[in-house]
């Protein structure tokens, strides 16, 4: 396949994985932070850390749309499903998402509620047509990626006058979540957690731009490099954030030019900037409330917004007991640091987010790289 | 049959008419049903004599008996429909034991208001795919279920075959050093599925590679009769049924992703939906596991055949007290080939 098979090629991983055990320091190690669930996938899934010096480590980022949701949210979601009959369309991986009790979207479909996977915005502005006497709420969700497709589709339905049709508006932004890892005590004070330089987000950037991650290159000190999804481009950009480390530089670079560029889509942005407006404050999983991270539905558009038409509380909703979930998202800790990692909590039965969606960093050490720890653990007791 | 077809004065109206209640109802509207369109098309001499039940001789040797419910969604697709893949799953599963398939039954239970066109359509297609293969549907039933309480037409399928002597394939038999064969490539019918799904579209021209393979089964095993493991990579693709292989036979297995065929046309439409093909569906492929000697001599006879012309020895299998199923990726780097998860498609078969 055209533009991926060549960015999956063994030769050039090979010619990259060599420069880069040239060009490490010996003597110190490399944290480097991916912050999008994107590249955690993309680094177990074609195994990337097997071509890497022993001194370069990933550290997972929040990066994973799902994950970041709070319990709270997704209890309302349930809710709307439930006690106001809606139909509830969705992307994929949310459906299996625990919210309080133990209840997930498929489950509460099971027992009868109207819940509809959905693979666009556009697959629910269909369903709202197709059922004029049915309220349809799009539960939409994503960092800047996603919400493009969900401003088009509030906007088509304005121009169709579908009265049927609202948006839950759950969209958080990068940039806001990137400075709040910065600025947390475990990386500024404590130390705990050392983070080095960042992969910066590849689709997240095609919309937005490299120029929004200039502010805190320069501010915190740390390198970026603007990094595609396939593993050569991770690769890539893993030598580039080591030759800047090197060399004591904290630059922000684009190894995705293919698709990024330093403004992003001007449209998209402009078409963001047209139906959504800043929350003051929105919670995340594991970070906690973060200021302007989050955007909602502007007031010209309010008729399409779920939280205006129906009665959304703010439910304060807690991870399971022993979950540790939201020191996985922060870098914190590993996911098998975490006792309910692969005793209770599987792919099949996940107790908290970052074991459902494939971007979940749980979720990646379980399906592709379990073997590692096996390895690992041999080796430490040996 | 002429002395019987005047018991209805009217044919069957095939071509407007719709299932009701009546058809299943055990009266006379049903035993036209079972005379004008099963009896017709599946034509044999067992199911002629009108019994509920067929009875036949059996050949000396292990029975083999497997049965398949079918409930794929949509009933037509490219590269086949419900009635040819009925057949060819329930032989599918009898032939993974070696066996030869004799006999198959048929269930139907059909939803008030499906189009009897759509059930001839069925029907036919299933008999050519009876015929095709040399195995006979021998009895059958069929229900009617009130409307909105069935999705068009769903039907299980039981067959019957017999294991040649000296055969003995088992799931719990792959050893390590063992080799790790599939008959071509993966992911063809759950792609040609999710791409006649109307709230997929996208155009591929990929169909499904839904096929009966004892005939192939029974080359392999003529060749090779120690045969230590066949399967069929049906839900849950090849990933799952090695899994399932390593589990029962309490081994670990080591793949080459380079070494599995996969079309082009599958990775594209899986990279763009975000699928992996080692999870999607296959029905007319198999996985074969056997000693290291015979896996050449098996690859050889596996290629002389249309249904295996893409055959590879994608892995072998080692020891493992875990039980993973590791692969080396194409990109360089090693990685877990774990189960399915939850599902990545609804109703596939």
């Amino acid at each position: 396949m055209k533009y991926v098979d060549e960015f999956r090629r063994q030769d050039l991983a090979k010619k990259v994985s060599r420069a880069i055990h040239n060009e490490v320091d010996r003597g110190r190690r490399y944290n480097l932070m991916e912050f999008c669930g994107g590249h955690t996938h993309a680094i177990f899934r074609y195994g990337v850390q097997d071509l890497m010096p022993d001194n370069v480590r990933f550290v997972h980022g929040p990066g994973c749309p799902v994950c970041v949701l709070p319990v709270g949210r997704i209890d309302n979601a349930i809710q709307l499903a439930q006690q106001h009959d809606v139909i509830l369309c969705t992307y994929g991986d949310m459906l299996r998402v625990p919210g309080s009790g133990r209840k997930s979207l498929l489950k509460i479909k099971a027992e009868g509620a109207d819940v509809r996977m959905v693979y666009s915005t556009q697959d629910a502005l269909k369903i709202a047509r197709d059922n004029p006497g049915r309220e349809v709420v799009f539960f939409a969700i994503g960092f800047e990626t996603t919400t493009p497709p969900t401003a088009v589709a509030i906007r088509q339905a304005q121009a169709e006058g579908l009265k049927n049709f609202s948006v839950f508006c759950n969209h958080v932004l990068t940039p806001a979540a990137i400075q709040n890892i910065l600025e947390s005590p475990e990386v500024r004070e404590i130390g705990s957690v050392l983070i080095d330089g960042f992969f910066g987000p590849s689709h997240v950037s095609s919309v937005i731009g490299s120029q929004p991650y200039e502010f805190f290159a320069e501010e915190f000190q740390r390198p970026v490099v603007i990094a595609g999804f396939e593993p050569l481009d991770v690769m890539q950009s893993a030598l580039m954030l080591i030759r800047q480390l090197n060399e004591g530089r904290h630059d922000v670079e684009n190894e995705y030019t293919r698709v990024v560029s330093r403004d992003g889509n001007r449209k998209a942005k402009a078409l963001v900037a047209e139906v959504f407006e800043l929350r003051r404050s929105f919670e995340w999983r594991g970070l906690g409330l973060v200021p302007y991270s989050a955007l909602r539905i502007k007031s010209a558009y309010a008729g399409f917004d779920t939280e205006k038409r129906f009665d959304v509380p703010a439910i304060q909703a807690s991870d399971v007991k022993g979950c540790e979930c939201p020191s996985i998202l922060r870098g914190v800790k590993k996911p098998t640091d975490c006792k309910l990692f692969g005793t209770v909590c599987t792919p099949e039965n996940p107790m908290g987010s970052c074991m459902v969606s494939s971007e979940g960093a749980c979720a990646a050490y379980w399906t592709y790289g379990r073997f590692r720890d096996q390895a690992t653990a041999r080796e430490a007791s040996a | 049959m002429s002395v019987k077809a005047k018991r209805f004065p009217q044919r069957l109206n095939i071509r407007s008419g719709t299932i009701d209640m009546t058809h299943g109802s055990g009266g006379r509207a049903m035993a036209q049903l079972i005379e004008e369109l099963f009896v017709t098309h599946f034509d044999n001499d067992l199911l002629r004599q009108a019994n509920d039940q067929a009875a036949f001789d059996v050949p000396a040797g292990r029975l083999v008996m497997s049965t398949d419910g079918h409930v794929i969604s949509p009933l037509f697709f490219p590269g086949g429909d419900i009635g040819s893949l009925s057949v060819h799953g329930t032989l599918n599963d009898v032939a993974m034991a070696g066996a030869r398939p004799l006999y198959l039954s048929s269930g139907f239970i059909l939803e008030e208001g499906f189009p009897l066109a759509d059930l001839e359509r069925i029907v036919i297609s299933m008999a050519a795919a009876a015929k095709r293969a040399g195995v006979p549907v021998v009895t059958g039933d069929t229900k009617v279920v009130e409307r909105g309480k069935g999705d068009g037409v769903f039907i299980t399928t039981t067959g019957v075959g017999i294991v040649p002597k000296g055969v003995n394939i088992s799931g719990d038999r792959a050893r390590p050093g063992d080799a790790i064969l599939v008959s071509g490539s993966i992911g063809d019918h759950g792609v040609a599925i999710m791409s006649s799904r109307e709230n997929l579209t996208f155009e591929t021209t990929i169909e499904s590679d839904s096929a009966a393979l004892h005939k192939l089964v029974a080359s392999m095993v003529e060749a090779v009769p120690d045969i230590h493991c066949l399967r069929d990579p049906t839900r849950g693709g090849l990933a799952t049924t090695l899994n399932e292989l390593a589990l029962q036979s309490g081994v670990g297995m080591q793949l080459t992703e380079d070494a599995i065929p996969v079309r082009p046309a599958v990775s594209a439409a899986c990279e763009l939906l975000g699928l992996d093909p080692l999870y999607i569906a296959n029905e007319g492929k198999l996985i074969c596991i056997c000693a290291p000697a015979d896996a050449q001599r098996l690859l050889a006879v596996m290629r002389a055949d249309p249904l295996g012309a893409e055959a590879a020895i994608i892995g072998e299998v080692i020891e493992d007290a875990h039980g993973f199923v590791r692969m080396q990726t194409g990109f360089g780097g090693s990685r877990v080939v774990d189960w399915l998860t939850g599902e990545q498609l609804p109703r596939i078969c």
